[in-house]
């Protein structure tokens, strides 16, 4: 099954984003590189907006996201409630 | 948890309707066919342009929002650097030459890229491709503004940096991504999707923009993460769209597969040539480096394209042409270009040097089957030179391919030890090639490349007929200054004065 990932900036933001995404996606790898998180998923990795403000607290624009975001690979389908990434293969 | 959450009236999907809904009127007073001219010559069949939408369903006010907030985070970053001496920083002064050749070469190519998207987010039929190209076209010049913006505080300090638009114009070396983004530029809108969406985005950005931008931060160049990483945030949604560009044809009729993947395979072989340049800012010019050229390839090229087109099997599409060339050539590739840059330093408006013995050490333990064999024994052939007063400099001028404006100093697929030389004759001229791939795509459209500029055949024309001096005017090259060996630059000489200034009270 090919690789997804996203990978996104290091930096205060971004550690809950992390964070939900390693609970939410139980085997998803995390690789910290110089100012840099990469996260790989084998076929799937999903990004879910109420993970993520349950561990800030806080409501959560999913495109805020924008902001922090290095790069991704795989399908993109992003609604209000999560953002999902898929190979088909 | 306390916090109020207010549900929002409208969800994503909605707005991004609303948004869209009103633009995509039907034209009374002239034909569809005359409003958009241009999305029909390539022979792309499309039947309905709602089919694409942009995933990210970005909003306008979302995107002034977002783009500002990235704004404000690099601004902040640049003015930091420049009121704390950011540029002694850095692990050494020769990282700069790799930060010179982006300013040169690429940072140019993200402002075509800007004319580009203006261009086909107007030639486009459909809502969806004409925001999201929009909004691309925004952000490429972003890209370009930022990173003059953010590469100006060096030009302060260090030479090289002070005339790169004539440089991107008339040197030789920037003529490779020059002529790439030429060639997008002036294709048909679907085809410079393709190029760019697809082989810029998809496959070297993340090159460039990740791994190198990530060694960028290791040097100490805070200045170059900021503009790298705050650029690399639109490519998310750039590279999205060409992976939706290329899906849209495929799904739109079964015709579209031949011509779509003549792009792929075009583009892939144009991209892996630019490449090139950016293998020896990572294998050569970082003094620090994070991961090997070849180790960010297969990562980022191998196995992510090779997720890519696995994925788009399903419609039929194979792996480009040039794949296994590709992966052939990759142990090879920066070892070759940087021997070809360090003896052509004087035509360079960088500098040139021998990597230490360190370098070399991780080198060959990243290059295990090439470097020992190959490339090693020529960096030390060269170095005994230099010691003995007698440095290897090459004064002739590069044999460069038609196709790709390299100098063909890359060698046959299966033996690195022979040059790798193609040639044809067209209309009764004769016409030099790097490679298969290159002579393919100059085949398939010779009327296109004949009329390709060339740096070379250029220093023989008027106004320079041959003269080297009036040639390094005309593309604002300051002999001795900008060119030459590194060491015992003024780069060097003055980065180890000012850092040791900095760091102590003399």
């Amino acid at each position: 099954m090919s690789t997804v990932f996203i990978a996104l900036q290091a930096n205060e933001e971004t550690r809950a984003i992390i964070e939900a995404i390693v609970l939410d996606n139980p085997e998803a790898i995390v690789k910290r590189e110089p100012a840099m998180v990469k996260i790989n998923a084998p076929g799937r990795l999903v990004v879910n907006r109420e993970t993520i403000e349950s561990i800030v607290g806080r409501s959560f624009d999913l495109q805020e996201m924008h902001i922090h975001l290095i790069t991704l690979s795989g399908n993109v389908d992003e609604t209000d409630d999560s953002l999902t990434l898929t190979w088909n293969n | 948890m306390d916090t109020q959450v207010t549900k929002k009236k409208l969800g994503l999907k909605e707005r991004y309707k609303l948004l869209t809904r009103d633009l995509g009127w039907e034209t009374t007073f002239h034909s569809r066919e005359e409003v958009f001219p241009y999305v029909h010559y390539e022979g792309i069949k499309i039947h309905d342009w709602d089919k694409w939408e942009d995933p990210f369903r970005l909003t306008m006010d979302a995107y002034w929002k977002y783009q500002a907030e990235k704004e404000r985070k690099f601004y902040a970053i640049i003015d930091a650097h420049a009121q704390n001496n950011g540029h002694l920083n850095l692990t050494d002064a020769h990282y700069l030459t790799a930060i010179k050749i982006f300013l040169q070469a690429i940072t140019p190519g993200e402002y075509c890229a800007h004319k580009g998207f203006a261009r086909v987010g107007r030639e486009f039929g459909g809502v969806g491709t004409q925001v999201a190209c929009q909004m691309q076209s925004l952000d490429e010049v972003r890209h370009a503004q930022t990173q003059i913006h953010a590469m100006s505080n060096y030009n302060k300090f260090y030479q090289g940096f002070h005339a790169f638009s004539d440089q991107r114009d008339r040197i030789w070396y920037t003529s490779v991504a020059r002529s790439f983004f030429d060639d997008a530029l002036s294709s048909g809108p679907f085809e410079f999707m393709i190029a760019i969406g697809f082989s810029f985005e998809y496959v070297l950005t993340n090159l460039l923009f990740v791994p190198f931008m990530s060694g960028a931060a290791y040097n100490g160049d805070m200045a170059t993460v900021t503009f790298g990483f705050s650029a690399q945030s639109d490519e998310a949604r750039h590279m999205t769209l060409g992976l939706e560009c290329i899906k849209f044809m495929l799904e739109q009729d079964p015709a579209n597969l031949p011509i779509v993947q003549k792009w792929i395979d075009k583009w892939f072989w144009r991209g892996l040539r630019i490449l090139a340049l950016v293998g020896t800012m990572m294998d050569y010019m970082l003094p620090k480096r994070v991961m090997s050229w070849k180790e960010a390839f297969d990562i980022y090229g191998i196995e992510n394209g090779g997720a890519l087109f696995n994925d788009l099997a399903r419609y039929g599409v194979r792996a480009p042409k040039g794949w296994g060339d590709a992966a052939a050539a990759i142990d090879h590739m920066s070892h070759q270009l940087m021997l070809g840059l360090y003896q052509w330093s004087f035509g360079t408006a960088f500098h040139g040097w021998i990597p230490s013995d360190d370098e070399m050490e991780w080198l060959s333990a990243k290059y295990p089957d090439s470097f020992d064999k190959y490339y090693r024994p020529r960096w030390e052939h060269i170095k005994k030179l230099a010691a003995a007063g007698t440095p290897f400099k090459n004064y002739g001028l590069a044999k460069l391919c038609q196709t790709c404006q390299l100098p063909c100093v890359f060698t046959e697929p299966g033996d690195p030890t022979l040059i790798c030389h193609r040639e044809i004759d067209y209309k009764g001229e004769k016409y030099h090639f790097c490679s298969d791939g290159c002579k393919e795509i100059f085949e398939n459209e010779p009327e296109k490349y004949i009329q390709a500029w060339l740096p070379m055949p250029q220093l023989f024309q008027e106004p320079l007929k041959g003269d080297l001096g009036a040639w390094m005017n005309y593309v604002s090259l300051v002999d001795g200054q900008d060119n030459g060996d590194f060491d015992g630059s003024q780069d060097q000489i003055n980065f180890d004065k000012w850092r040791g200034m900095a760091t102590s009270n003399k």
